[in-house]
């Protein structure tokens, strides 16, 4: 395979110095440009009536060149295109070196200055640039360049929406990973879903017809869940044994008793929950984050109903039948 | 020739038959049947694998009057853009006609692959019980059934080898569609249903596994946790391809343990991909079958930071074929060049859809794979950015490029060194890879790079353009050029009436074409359906008013046209018209 030259096939120079982008015809006399090539490629382009034969004709008369590096034509792109994301800002990069690592011969000269001139012609597409002192050797990917997201557009990046699912749940995937997550053996980690910020689910208490509603992504502990229950149904009890007990006033001077000891047994009232199998499970044995993952509903049991267990049992599975 | 024939003439059609039963690839048939009347004939009767790259180019009656004998149909639907949501739901490309026709006519249908079409469970059904040899079915990218057609599938095909399923939209209706295949299903040689979202019955999954000796691929969903993973193994050490389900364990287990120990004697996996969600210290279990691997496919797995892949990377000196997120970062990339001096297929999926955070790979992994692997010749390459010296450099290092798919996730971004447009970088590849079939373009880019393309991609056969270009010119160059085009897919850049209509002949020698966002108008499209009788030209109208005839001078949002030898579709729902 030949290797890069420095000989620069005329079609680079197509596009004219005038402000029309309209392409002329080419004589070989671009090749004489670079280094007396005797390589010639004619290229004829000719503008024909529309519908008729060949619109345009390109010809090649001999071995192609291969395009060199780098190039000298200045691009003027006739901008007529205003979705060219005016959203996007650039700035505009400067190397002394253009980076290169298989090029055997290097690169002649950098082509900052022309860049920069490009851009001065480019106005309407709105980047913003700063121009670089010439000796700075700006390396791309350093955190030195500023990058605003792009717009979001429809369909970009081109991925299939399988693959979109999987993307946008990455970062969460690389923050959390939890060796013990398989330790239940019937339910298999969960799938990696986008997490919503709300999780309500019910909680009923035994003895109070009505119902509430809690938001688990508010707690992130087992004691702080039970403190919210604890003032969610404190008011509903006292009111609820004013009504039974026709008007016996407690200590609390009508605020209601605290309800105390839901998660080690100890109170009134034991905290318990239904999961994603179905099954009730008493609250606490499985660390937080687990729990949140396959909660569906809280119960507030009377402590007396339940039978007695020891908390040390990894199936702490109760199968109680209220 | 005249003599050759007369001389062929004397053979007996069998000879013939005989003769074309060496011939196996599509174009080869298609080029034989046309030699002459009697070729013709005997090339259909012995066909038995079609293949419909357009399944409105043609109808089910046609095909089985044309190959009554075929055994294995290839049917594609939706326009390629429909997998990035530019394609409304029920455009259109269903299965069910297809099936439903060649029940009907006695058809032996053992093979059936599609690609972007609707499936029914109805049409599964019908599928499963019309065809009582039927092995195969593989679907890519389909959408429109569930679980309960799976179980058709299970339940009635006595003889099934292949279930395919990749990428599919699959209502997953937690039934027992697993369950389904009988006790005296022992056919299976492929299983792959690593697109199901929902619970696998792991218990018939394992009896599943364990009597079908002669499984060779097998890819879990998410559902299936690991310590199944290695019961499965332990069954089925002649697996060449496995797809993991979920890779998530206490690597101190001993259920990985045990695991580590099954996939020790998996001498013959080839091939593996899944890790759907994945804990990477359970990522050393595989090490001892990656020296064999070949196709490596890690870009479902996020979560996996690039020193855990750059590790597992070392060890895979023979992978041909690689898809991975660009977590792996520009570094990682440089670990593949040296490492993998086989590499002919490299992937490198997004992990970060906005282009913003620190996961993204450059220009620099690119360069670097090139010069390390100079087997190189397929690419799908989604980057943060490119430049035009890095382009160059690539296509002098892997002139053997059939296939260069390139996305900067800034659509229009232009040379990240110099600001030019990339013209010049895509220039050079197609200047460089003569063989060059699949172009997909992006960045800044000007009607220059589409002159270069029209001048050097000889072979080119599907070209993707998206916000590029600036003028009719762009286009045209393109339409001229490329010889050999079959799909142009155009969105977002500025072409109109003149590139259109300029060339209305080139669009019969193509499959397809598709612009959207373009400058194309509702005349121009009259104006080309009029001319052109053997192409249907599809308007696509979403979230406006119907028109009963809208204005000539509007622009078209969503053109599809594409050639056909049976007239506008009939199953072509409200928001399509066909001019």
């Amino acid at each position: 395979m030949e290797g890069y030259s420095r000989k620069d096939p005329q079609l680079l120079d197509l596009i004219p110095k005038d402000s029309e982008c309209f392409v002329a015809k080419r004589a070989e006399e671009e090749a004489t440009r670079h280094h007396g090539v005797s390589e010639e490629k004619k290229l004829e382009l000719s503008l024909g009536p529309p519908g008729g034969g060949d619109y345009w004709t390109i010809t090649k008369t001999s071995n192609e060149s291969l395009l060199s590096f780098p190039t000298y034509f200045s691009t003027n792109p006739c901008v007529k295109s205003p979705w060219q994301h005016q959203t996007f800002l650039h700035h505009l990069q400067s190397a002394a070196q253009l980076p290169l690592p298989a090029m055997k011969e290097s690169p002649p000269q950098p082509c900052t200055n022309r860049a920069a001139a490009v851009e001065l012609q480019s106005a309407e597409k709105k980047k913003a640039f700063s121009p670089a002192p010439a000796n700075t050797a700006v390396h791309n990917t350093s955190s030195a360049q500023k990058r605003t997201a792009p717009a979001p557009v429809v369909g970009w990046p081109p991925i299939r929406s399988f693959r979109k699912n999987i993307a946008t749940g990455s970062s969460s995937k690389l923050a959390s990973e939890s060796p013990n997550a398989a330790a239940d053996k019937d339910s298999g980690p969960k799938p990696a879903e986008n997490s919503p910020r709300t999780l309500f689910v019910k909680i009923n208490m035994d003895g109070i017809p009505i119902g509430r509603k809690v938001d688990l992504k508010a707690y992130n502990s087992y004691e702080k869940l039970a403190c919210a229950v604890d003032e969610l149904f404190r008011g509903l009890v006292a009111a609820q044994s004013e009504v039974c007990a026709g008007g016996i006033k407690d200590d609390e001077g009508g605020k209601g008793k605290v309800i105390g000891g839901l998660l080690d047994g100890s109170g009134e009232y034991t905290l318990v929950y239904e999961d994603n199998e179905g099954d009730r499970m008493l609250v606490g044995d499985v660390p937080w984050h687990m729990f949140v993952s396959t909660v569906r509903r809280l119960r507030v049991l009377k402590s007396s109903e339940l039978p007695r267990l020891s908390r040390g049992s990894k199936e702490g599975k109760l199968s109680l039948n209220a | 020739m005249c003599l050759f024939q007369s001389v062929m003439n004397y053979f007996p059609e069998e000879v013939l038959e005989h003769v074309f039963d060496f011939l196996t690839s599509h174009r080869d048939r298609n080029a034989v049947s046309l030699v002459c009347k009697s070729w013709y004939s005997v090339e259909r009767f012995s066909r038995e694998k079609v293949f419909i790259g357009n399944c409105y180019a043609v109808d089910p009656e046609r095909l089985i009057a044309r190959f009554p004998r075929v055994r294995s149909l290839t049917l594609k639907g939706k326009p390629h853009f429909a997998d990035f949501n530019l394609v409304p739901h029920d455009w259109g490309g269903y299965v069910y006609p297809w099936i439903e026709a060649m029940a009907k006519n006695g058809i032996n249908l053992e093979e059936l692959r599609l690609k972007r079409m609707v499936v029914s469970d109805e049409s599964l059904e019908l599928l499963a019980k019309s065809f009582p040899n039927f092995k195969s079915l593989v679907l890519v990218s389909c959408d429109g059934f569930s679980t309960d057609g799976l179980a058709a599938i299970a339940s009635n095909c006595r003889f099934l080898r292949e279930l395919d399923l990749q990428e599919n939209e699959v209502d997953d209706r937690k039934g027992q569609w697993l369950s389904c295949f009988p006790d005296t299903c022992t056919s299976l040689v492929s299983l792959n249903f690593a697109c199901l979202k929902g619970e696998a019955s792991v218990a018939a999954l394992e009896r599943l596994v364990a009597r079908c000796r002669n499984l060779r691929s097998l890819r879990l969903n998410h559902a299936v946790p690991l310590d199944t993973l290695q019961k499965i193994l332990v069954q089925a050490p002649q697996l060449n391809d496995l797809g993991t389900g979920t890779f998530v364990h206490d690597p101190d287990s001993d259920a990985y343990c045990k695991l580590k120990n099954a996939i020790k004697k998996c001498k013959s996996i080839r091939s593996l991909s899944g890790f759907l969600d994945v804990n990477t210290r359970c990522l050393p279990a595989v090490y001892p079958i990656c020296t064999n691997l070949t196709s490596l496919n890690l870009s479902y797995a996020p979560g996996i930071y690039s020193s855990e892949l750059i590790k597992l990377i070392c060890h895979c000196k023979k992978l041909e074929r690689l898809w991975i997120l660009d977590t792996i970062g520009d570094k990682g990339l440089d670990v593949v060049a040296s490492t993998c001096k086989e590499l002919q297929e490299l992937r490198v999926f997004p992990s970060d859809l906005y282009g913003v955070g620190n996961a993204a790979v450059t220009e620099e992994g690119l360069v670097a794979v090139s010069a390390g692997c100079p087997k190189l010749n397929s690419l799908l390459y989604f980057c943060q950015q490119m430049t035009n010296a890095a382009l160059i450099t690539v296509a002098k290092n892997c002139p053997n490029f059939i296939r260069f798919r390139l996305c900067t996730l800034d659509p229009t971004i232009p040379d990240a060194v110099t600001n030019q447009p990339l013209d010049e970088g895509f220039g050079a590849i197609v200047q460089s890879c003569k063989g060059l079939k699949r172009l997909s373009v992006s960045g800044l880019l000007t009607d220059q790079v589409f002159l270069y393309i029209g001048m050097y991609a000889e072979q080119l056969e599907m070209l993707s353009i998206a916000f590029a270009g600036d003028s009719d010119k762009g286009m045209l160059y393109v339409l001229n050029g490329c010889k050999k085009l079959k799909k142009l897919e155009i969105r977002d850049s500025p072409f109109g009436n003149v590139a259109l209509l300029a060339d209305v002949g080139k669009y019969e020698t193509m499959r397809s074409l598709w612009m959207s966002s373009c400058e194309v108008t509702f005349g121009a499209c009259k104006t080309l359906a009029e001319k052109m009788p053997r192409l249907n030209v599809e308007i696509i109208n979403e979230g406006e008013q119907i028109e009963a005839s809208p204005d000539d001078r509007h622009r078209v949002e969503k053109m599809y046209l594409y050639r056909t030898l049976v007239g506008p579709r009939r199953d072509a729902p409200d928001f399509v018209w066909t001019l």
